[in-house]
């Protein structure tokens, strides 16, 4: 799950990660009154999960109520690469001196955690990945031993951080990596993260990614949940426990295991068809699971067809069957059915369809993954 | 001959008193594995279905002599499961745990390294392994594996997904050829075993004769694999990558399944196996019909 800049300030903050004061705000009042908290000059700034804020005009200075009740006017339900701007995040302007970056992220080849921190901030790593590599010091970290302070002060030695900002740079290396592992973040970037003039340095910015798989111990992450922004689609499925991501084409796809699934949308668009969804109904799904599922699928008003592909493994194919015949006597779907039924319990689902009565222009069966997704494809284009 | 397990090991499931744990323990010692033994804390000197429960993997092992653990627990258990196992002296841990955390696995995987040198975890999020006829441990329907023949050829195969192992271990079924051993490592960004723990394994198992290689998008474990393969695997291999039509930037569902700036994407790794001589197929049924190929000219 990916973070707001706000939401990771506010993540930073229960880490002691210095940020500056501030808050969200939803409308034009609110920014004024956040602005009032802050302290005057202010900067109002865009939330959207997108880069390139600032050239869009998404993050503007104000010195007086005035000019935030004007900035924050213009940029409340501004549109920034498709992504519409619902709240602003409204924090007292800090003076800057420098500019550095710092990410902690898993190193996946390596199997550590991974520092990456720069001199040169403000600007998109890649780019400086790219145009001075040596700029940026990259520190792999056992997890077992953390990072100690002496570890962080010479990295950020290494990385020519100005002498008078070391210190407080490794203070805050140490404080970020708490916030990565203890927070358990995919990814706890600062970019920029900067030096004041009075020698102070602090988080200007956070880009904070959370591992879904540590919701269990974080109720504190509900909030977050609550803002994240899924189509209508994705919610639904959501709360059937569905792993569904929305794509563009014509043919529904539900498959079961993420491999399979990812496996369908490529046989379907090797066939000349292009999926409508990602939809995968994991392992054990019964019934109940795969009515939902068609459910989701049968409010995609794109799908011409839809393409079941079932491996039983935990799985059982007559679960399968019965979610499918139940379905299909809850809801009209918009779109017939091909199923291709294999592994466990695969012969008593196919007998459970087969005996149900629905006619073939409502289903039918195919031997194998191919044949399943050739039928499937020319059902979605019309043949 | 298979790789990490055969018909001598003897296999306690952590979590047998549970719903999974009971349901494919006993799958497996229905398929011939030796399962010896369950741990479930507070339920020690119980039994399923005779199969005794004991409070801790140390008590089981010194009763049972287990050398191999099935961990079926939840997400929040099942990183003490794996350590606990390693304490005991386990040395070929399976779990299927799907869900747990990045950083404890990352920490997990670094305890093993630095503890218990000699312990080996398949998974975590795997579907097991599976040598045919000899042993099975995890949730593969063992009845979709065809049986390795004496004087072969046989082919090993090795893969990220689950549902695409099955696919895998059907696709040679239909054609009648044998399986030496078969080997999910899970999709999970931080796997105990990787791809070239398998591939060194399937080099040298004089009864593997052929290799089969599943991934998918994200990472970079398959080209790591086209690296290795290149230098040390002179058995032919034919190979399938999931997810060429996935979009950037978003998880298909395995935790480990995401391309990000370009990298990780199918078409990387097809061209990184293909330049190791891998004949890769743009789907399981290719890459079933590939090694159909190859073993005929075995």
């Amino acid at each position: 799950m990916d973070l707001f800049e706000y939401q990771g300030k506010q993540y930073f903050a229960r880490y002691d990660i210095p940020v500056s004061p501030g808050d969200v705000a939803y409308t034009v009042d609110e920014a004024v009154a956040a602005a009032e908290m802050a302290g005057y000059p202010v900067v109002v700034k865009a939330q959207v999960q997108v880069g390139g804020r600032g050239k869009a005009g998404g993050i503007k200075l104000a010195d007086t109520p005035d000019e935030v009740r004007l900035h924050a006017g213009n940029i409340l339900g501004m549109d920034i690469k498709g992504h519409l701007v619902k709240r602003v995040w409204v924090e007292h302007a800090s003076d800057i001196s420098k500019e550095y970056y710092a990410s902690y992220s898993l190193d996946r080849a390596a199997k550590k955690h991974l520092l990456m921190l720069s001199a040169e901030g403000g600007v998109e790593i890649e780019a400086v990945a790219v145009s001075n590599p040596d700029a940026i010091v990259l520190l792999h970290i056992d997890p077992v031993d953390g990072i100690s302070l002496a570890v962080a002060r010479d990295a950020a030695v290494r990385a020519n951080i100005d002498e008078e900002a070391v210190d407080g740079v490794a203070d805050m290396l140490v404080k970020l990596y708490d916030c990565f592992t203890r927070g358990d973040c995919d990814l706890a970037e600062i970019n920029p993260l900067i030096l004041r003039p009075d020698g102070g340095v602090h988080a200007l910015d956070a880009k904070v990614s959370l591992d879904n798989n540590a919701a269990f111990r974080h109720p504190e992450w509900d909030e977050f949940r609550a803002t994240e922004e899924l189509d209508e689609r994705e919610q639904l499925a959501r709360t059937h426990d569905l792993q569904y991501i929305g794509l563009d084409g014509t043919v529904g796809i539900i498959a079961n295991g993420a491999g399979l699934a990812m496996s369908t949308l490529d046989v379907v668009n090797q066939v000349g068809g292009t999926a409508a969804n990602f939809l995968d109904i994991g392992g054990g799904a019964n019934a109940d699971m795969m009515a939902a599922a068609l459910g989701v699928i049968n409010s995609d008003e794109n799908v011409k067809s839809i393409l079941i592909n079932i491996f039983g493994g935990i799985t059982r194919g007559e679960e399968v069957a019965k979610g499918i015949v139940e379905a299909l006597g809850r809801v009209d779907l918009r779109a017939p059915i091909v199923i291709r039924l294999d592994g466990t319990n695969a012969e008593e689902g196919r007998e459970i369809l087969a005996n149900a009565g629905i006619p073939e222009s409502k289903l039918t069966s195919k031997p194998t993954m191919l044949e399943a997704a050739r039928a499937a494809v020319a059902l979605a284009n019309g043949n | 001959m298979a790789i990490f397990v055969n018909a001598d090991t003897k296999v306690i499931v952590q979590g047998l008193t549970g719903g999974q744990g009971k349901y494919h323990g006993l799958r497996n010692q229905a398929y011939g594995t030796q399962v010896v033994g369950g741990v479930t804390p507070g339920k020690g000197g119980t039994d399923v279905e005779g199969i005794p429960v004991f409070n801790t993997v140390a008590e089981a092992v010194a009763a049972t002599g287990a050398d191999a653990s099935f961990i079926a627990v939840p997400p929040k258990a099942a990183s003490a499961a794996i350590l606990e196992a390693a304490a005991a002296g386990i040395r070929f841990i399976v779990c299927i745990t799907e869900g747990i955390p990045a950083q404890d696995e990352a920490k997990v995987y670094n305890t093993l390294l630095r503890d218990y040198p000699n312990t080996r975890l398949l998974g975590p999020n795997c579907p097991g392994i599976i040598s045919p006829g000899k042993c099975n441990i995890g949730i593969t329907a063992g009845e979709i594996a065809q049986l390795p023949t004496a004087k072969g050829p046989n082919v090993g195969i090795v893969s990220r997904s689950g549902t695409l192992t099955y696919q895998a271990l059907y696709e040679l079924k239909q054609r009648g050829i044998g399986v030496s051993t078969c080997v999910g490592i899970g999709g999970d960004p931080v796997p105990g075993t990787n791809f070239i723990d398998c591939l060194r394994e399937f080099q040298a198992d004089p009864e593997t004769h052929a290799i089969i290689m599943i991934g998918e998008i994200g990472g970079s474990a398959e080209e790591e694999a086209a690296e290795f393969i290149k230098a040390n695997v002179t058995k032919p291999m034919s190979a399938y990558i999931a997810g060429v039509t996935a979009p950037e930037g978003k998880k298909m569902g395995h935790a480990g399944a995401i391309t990000s700036g370009g990298k990780g994407t199918a078409q990387g790794k097809m061209d990184a196996l293909r330049a190791a001589g891998v004949k890769v197929g743009l789907n399981p049924t290719e890459a079933g019909d590939l090694m159909a190929e190859i073993v005929a000219t075995l």
